[in-house]
């Protein structure tokens, strides 16, 4: 089976301008809802409570909406989670209350109401902890910066270091915004895939940039933007099977992986979609942008021994 | 050209090996169990106890499947695995009653257990199942903070409280020693008096700054000295109080009877606590949240302080609790003793009368403090203060009938048995040297836990299956190396997951399956490179040379590139990030060595001795028509 009959280079770089301009417009539009809409953030950052309960048939909402307003709070939410006999129960941080007094009288006030009812989690979170995560996620964001520029700049140039970073940044904004936008819980999960995808997509980023290394090696008097079109058709099929892949196993989260999986695995989803999208299109094209050349990668003190230095494929 | 030396097959093979053997643990399961270990402090639990147990099991004709004795921090255990959970349970009636004759005041804490079943030849080269996360297994996880400035207060109050006995013992005359936010403020009537008591202090305690200085407000005029802790002793005593917390904690949890507790330092001023298995949250909050802590102090019963009781005031310097009958007393402001210095208490009985007691055990500074305390202060009462979550409570307040030398000291009165044990462990749950505040909380439900793991490995078996059928159907032969490496790098991840006996938690299981959606793209690399090569018309055999070697600089810098992000999140992730970034920097390295030298050896060893290779089976190979 070939899924790829390619028998000449596709020109990815003609409407370079066009396709950056609509990811300019994407991830500006990203930051925007980053912005004005905020995240949707888990406990876990924000502090509070969540109970996790189960009833033996399908769930009474209201009356547990009206059990925990009974209770005095305000400020709660009470929704379904996975299936209707599941109920999410979030509760704010109460000043000067612990989670356990919490908690107790929760689960006694919800046991008069309906005997049916069963403890399956609660999650407490003080609001210290909360801070130093986002501190701790923005270290972390910055730390992979860092080090994948420093990484780039030293095995390739500091061009494409440039450009692989500004796509991840581009991938990881455009999951922000979809997070934003649609309201989606951003949890801790949410982050680590978040920050997967940081890998993942720069992963993707030098796999072309080592082609057009490669390709830069092998043909003298091309064209610059030839020689990334060149790199990228080659890789292309490459490109589409392991990201297919990868989106199986991640559909396969996504489908059996249950509520605590799914977020991660949607926002895992994005990143490669776009992953592949911006390797592709934001990666190659900011370095070709930033004007690399073929000196900048071929080291003229370095005798290249592969033998088929003259050999030009193109049609 | 395609020949690996013996020694890299060979490297494959025990690579296999030991990845099969150490993921072996994590099928069989595990079997009931019953565990012994210390219920008291001075009690403790050593190998020896294995064999009493063993012939007590003996005798009553109880078989076991096995027995171990492992250490838990301070804490000895020993555990005994039995065929099935009617016997568990005999046996665990059996052992309580032979080793706690007495079930009021039991010596031992004998629990029910799950141990994992794997042969016991798979335990002796240390082949573990892997360490299950609480959201797999169900059980409470809480994060504490240890209240640091609380310590060092209680640390400045009982060096002023010391600070004074030793100048009233030396009669330098002072005017005032007090604690000031975080410092020793010590005012004198003259200069002299100052110089005096500066010599005499910095002789004695070296891990004090004292700075000279004039008094302000009520002390206007007066000579001061501030004595502050050097940076050395604040970092000593920081580390001391988490110390003492972590061992309260153990002796705490072990009145709990919990299997497999999880007591361990996060940072410098948290503690993490994880019971495996507890349900019964209520009461673990309960003995954990208690943030007592503990305070010595005099009872002010002159006629005085009587009739400002009576009268409902509260005179100058004294300060009014009530005891555990809801009696008000009347207490001096300043400190004797805190829970710091005391070590132990026990219940017990009187030598001579046979009443009930409770035995205190106070350390050296406590034991000097207390004998000059007793010997100034005979005929008065002395009450010992529990404060929970800042509220003070009398626990006992006996009155002091001689000098107490020696730091052993003795409570004796009108108490019963049970009186004298519950206050021996308020004392010992007392003596935390820092409250602690329940800063994150996480309960899992034990049906929770099972239908995560069943959720992770349903994702991760359907995923894995898609994947390789994808791969075979595609490249053929070179897809059924693919998958056979695929499965190596599972199988590696596993077993060095279970060697390190990391902690698997559902976000670890992701990052499973990622690592296998990702590690594929080595083996994507690696044939479509192969089958590029044979596009441009290479032979087979280069085909496969070039398709590897070129493949492989490729490999390598994506996956470092993976791994730079993966160490930031071990860095910087805590929790469940922490979880994922372990299976994934791990997963990077397995996938690395089975995609590029694994998968390579089963080429080589296949293709390598066949000189006329024609084609490979690596799928359709379509040329584009010049």
């Amino acid at each position: 089976m070939e899924f790829f009959r390619i028998s000449r280079t596709i020109p990815f770089m003609r409407h370079a301008l066009a396709l950056n301009m609509i990811s300019l417009i994407t991830f500006l539009a990203a930051v925007l809802f980053i912005i004005f809409r905020g995240f949707n953030l888990s406990i876990e950052f924000t502090g509070g409570t969540v109970i996790e309960i189960s009833y033996a048939d399908s769930a009474p909402l209201s009356e547990v909406r009206e059990t925990v307003a009974g209770l005095g709070y305000t400020d709660f939410q009470v929704q379904n989670f996975g299936t209707s006999r599941d109920v999410l129960i979030r509760l704010p941080l109460a000043e000067g209350q612990t989670s356990a007094a919490q908690s107790e009288v929760l689960m006694a006030a919800l046991t008069e109401a309906n005997q049916g009812v069963e403890l399956r989690r609660v999650e407490y979170v003080g609001p210290q902890i909360g801070r130093e995560l986002v501190e701790n996620g923005l270290l972390a964001l910055l730390f992979v910066i860092i080090g994948i520029v420093i990484y780039l700049a030293v095995r390739f140039e500091w061009k494409f270091a440039v450009a692989g970073v500004v796509a991840n940044m581009h991938d990881v904004v455009i999951i922000l915004g979809f997070f934003a936008f649609f309201q989606w819980e951003f949890s801790l999960p949410v982050l680590a895939g978040v920050l997967a995808v940081l890998g993942y997509s720069v992963n993707e980023s030098v796999v072309i940039m080592d082609r057009i290394r490669e390709n830069f090696r092998r043909q003298r008097n091309v064209e610059v933007r030839d020689v990334i079109d060149g790199a990228i058709t080659q890789t292309i099929s490459r490109t589409i099977i392991t990201h297919g892949s990868t989106q199986m196993m991640v559909l396969s989260m996504l489908i059996f992986g249950g509520p605590t999986l799914h977020y991660f695995s949607l926002a895992l989803t994005i990143g490669i979609w776009f992953g592949i999208y911006s390797s592709v299109f934001v990666a190659a094209s900011i370095a070709m942008w930033l004007g690399v050349k073929r000196e900048d990668l071929v080291k003229p003190v370095k005798k290249d021994d592969t033998v088929e230095e003259t050999y030009s494929e193109q049609s | 050209m395609n020949r690996y030396p013996l020694w890299k097959y060979l490297t494959v093979l025990v690579a296999l090996v030991l990845g099969v053997l150490y993921t072996l643990p994590n099928f069989f399961g595990e079997s009931p169990a019953v565990q012994v270990s210390s219920a008291k402090s001075t009690i403790k639990v050593e190998p020896e106890m294995l064999q009493r147990v063993q012939s007590l099991l003996q005798q009553a004709d109880i078989t076991t499947t096995g027995s171990s004795f492992g250490r838990n921090g301070p804490v000895g255990t020993i555990r005994f695995r039995f065929a099935n959970t009617d016997i568990q349970i005999k046996a665990r009636d059996l052992i309580e009653r032979a080793l706690n004759p007495n079930p009021q005041d039991p010596d031992y804490t004998v629990a029910l257990n799950l141990l994992p079943a794997s042969p016991q030849w798979l335990s002796a080269i240390g082949a573990n199942p892997m360490y299950l996360g609480l959201d797999l297994r169900g059980g409470v996880h809480f994060l504490l903070q240890v209240d640091m400035e609380g310590a060092l207060t209680a640390r400045y109050d009982s060096i002023a409280t010391d600070f004074r006995a030793t100048l009233r013992d030396q009669r330098i005359p002072t005017s005032g020693i007090e604690r000031e936010a975080m410092s020793v403020v010590l005012a004198f009537p003259d200069d002299g008096a100052r110089s005096r008591a500066l010599a005499l202090l910095r002789s004695r305690s070296n891990d004090m700054t004292f700075q000279e200085g004039a008094g302000q407000g009520t002390l206007e005029g007066r000579p001061i000295l501030t004595a502050r802790m050097t940076d050395a002793t604040i970092a000593s005593v920081q580390s001391s109080a988490l110390r003492q917390n972590i061992t309260t904690l153990h002796n705490r949890i072990n009145e709990l009877g919990v299997a497999e507790p999880v007591i361990q330092q996060q940072g410098s001023d948290r503690i993490i606590v994880q019971l495996p298995g507890v349900q019964d949250v209520a009461r673990a909050k309960e003995i954990l949240g208690r943030t007592a802590t503990l305070e010595i102090r005099l009872v002010d019963d002159s006629p005085t302080a009587t009739s400002a009781l009576a009268a409902g005031t509260v005179p100058f310097g004294l300060e009014r609790y009530d005891d555990t009958d809801g009696r008000p007393l009347l207490l001096r402001r300043q400190v004797i003793l805190t829970g710091e210095n005391l070590q132990d208490a026990q219940a017990g009985r009187d030598q001579q009368t046979q009443q009930a007691a409770v035995h205190l055990t106070l350390d050296n500074k406590g034991a000097r403090i207390f004998r000059d305390v007793t010997r100034d202060n005979i005929g008065r009462r002395m009450a010992i203060l529990l404060f929970e979550k800042g509220i003070g409570q009398v626990v006992t307040a006996p009155v002091i009938r001689s000098e107490i030398p020696g730091g052993q000291v003795q409570i004796s009165g009108s108490m019963s048995a049970e009186d004298a044990a519950d206050i021996a462990l308020l004392l010992r749950a007392g003596s935390l040297a820092a409250p602690m505040t329940i800063i994150e909380e996480r309960t899992i439900g034990p049906s929770l836990g099972a239908e995560n793991i069943e959720k992770g490995f349903q994702a991760t078996l359907w995923g894995f299956v898609a994947v390789v059928a994808f791969m075979i159907v595609y490249y053929r032969l070179f897809g059924v190396f693919s998958s056979i490496g695929l499965t190596l790098n599972v199988l590696l991840l596993l077993g060095l997951l279970s060697l390190l006996q990391a902690t698997l938690t559902l976000p670890g299981i992701a990052a499973i399956a990622l690592t296998i959606g990702m590690a594929i793209d080595a083996n994507v690399l690696i044939n479509e490179r192969i089958r590029e090569e044979l596009r441009r018309g290479e032979s087979p055999q280069a085909a496969i040379n070039i398709g590897f070697e070129r493949a492989w600089g490729t490999i390598l810098d994506s996956n470092l590139t993976t791994l730079i992000v993966g160490i930031a999140l071990l860095i910087f992730g805590t929790g469940p990030v922490r979880g994922f970034a372990v299976v994934h920097c791990l997963g990077i390295l397995t996938s690395m060595f089975s995609a590029v030298v694994g998968v390579r050896a089963m080429v080589n060893l296949t293709h390598g001795g066949r000189k006329r290779l024609k084609d490979l089976s690596i799928g359709t190979v379509w040329k584009p028509k010049d």
